[in-house]
């Protein structure tokens, strides 16, 4: 499964990152805690978060994971969209919760 | 091969990228991903710690054939039990860098879980030494 299914099964909206939207999708990691991210996310996942600062960017590209996906409408601020684009992770953000988006992202990467 | 790099206590808008740096070169050097991987955790954990609970510090690499081996060195308060700090989900991050997703309790953890060899010595009201070593034969 690739970025792009997910973006336009689930509506999301894309904030930085449209040149990388083939990116492959191997799974998921739903956490806010940095540390458990970069212990238990695994490469090519797509990373469900409500945090916003610049600092996920790091965590992402260390992880070389396919993509941020925000949740509640979160908006990031400049400076981590600045450092996502030098990085090339894409940010994804939903209106939906964590709860809500992670379930259907799961559904859809099982029947894949 | 040596590098050193110098990591800024508190400036958490710079945390990660001499980690982010150092990864770049274990690339360049043809170590395998899988081992590249795990340690990008170990060394991103410990840069994180200089920000999060040091003054200052630095980072230094040497790669040789066999191994890579990282040392961080700070100044900072030192960790009084090191026992205690190893456990996972001790922390005494403050609030704000709690709110933040970092101060977890998992980053002394994580850096053991994914290097070779690990060593953490401490003078309280002096500073922290870290080492990784990872073995790439
Ligand atoms: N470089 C350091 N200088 C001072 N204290 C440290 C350092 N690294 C770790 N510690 C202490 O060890 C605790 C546990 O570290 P860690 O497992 O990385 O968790 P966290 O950073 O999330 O608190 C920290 O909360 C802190 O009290
Ligand atoms: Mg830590």
């Amino acid at each position: 499964m690739k970025l792009k299914d997910i973006i336009e099964t689930l509506s999301l909206r894309v904030i930085c990152g449209e040149e990388h939207l083939e990116n492959e999708l191997t799974g998921g990691y739903c956490s806010d805690l940095l540390s458990d991210v970069m212990g238990n996310s695994q490469e090519g996942h797509v990373w469900v978060t409500i945090q916003v600062h610049k600092n996920i960017v790091a965590v992402a590209a260390l992880k070389e994971l396919s993509a941020i996906l925000l949740v509640k409408g979160l908006m990031p601020p400049n400076e981590t969209i600045k450092a996502a684009i030098e990085q090339g992770i894409p940010i994804l953000q939903t209106n939906e919760t964590a709860f809500e988006v992670a379930g259907k992202l799961y559904n859809l990467i099982q029947q894949s | 091969m040596e590098l050193e790099y110098s990591i800024e206590g508190g400036d958490f808008s710079k945390a990660g990228l001499a980690s982010s740096e150092v990864k770049k070169i274990l690339k360049q050097v043809n170590i395998k991903p899988e081992i590249i991987k795990r340690i990008a955790v170990a060394m991103y954990e410990a840069e994180v710690n200089v920000v999060a609970h040091a003054y200052q510090g630095k980072m230094l690499v040497n790669i040789d054939p066999s191994k890579v081996y990282i040392r961080f060195e700070d100044e900072g308060p030192g960790i009084e039990n090191i026992d205690q700090a190893m456990q996972e989900g001790f922390s005494t991050a403050s609030e704000a860098v709690r709110q933040m997703g970092f101060g977890a309790g998992m980053g002394l953890p994580n850096m053991k879980k994914n290097v070779d060899e690990f060593f953490v010595g401490s003078v309280v009201g002096k500073g922290t030494t870290v080492e990784l070593t990872t073995y790439i034969k």
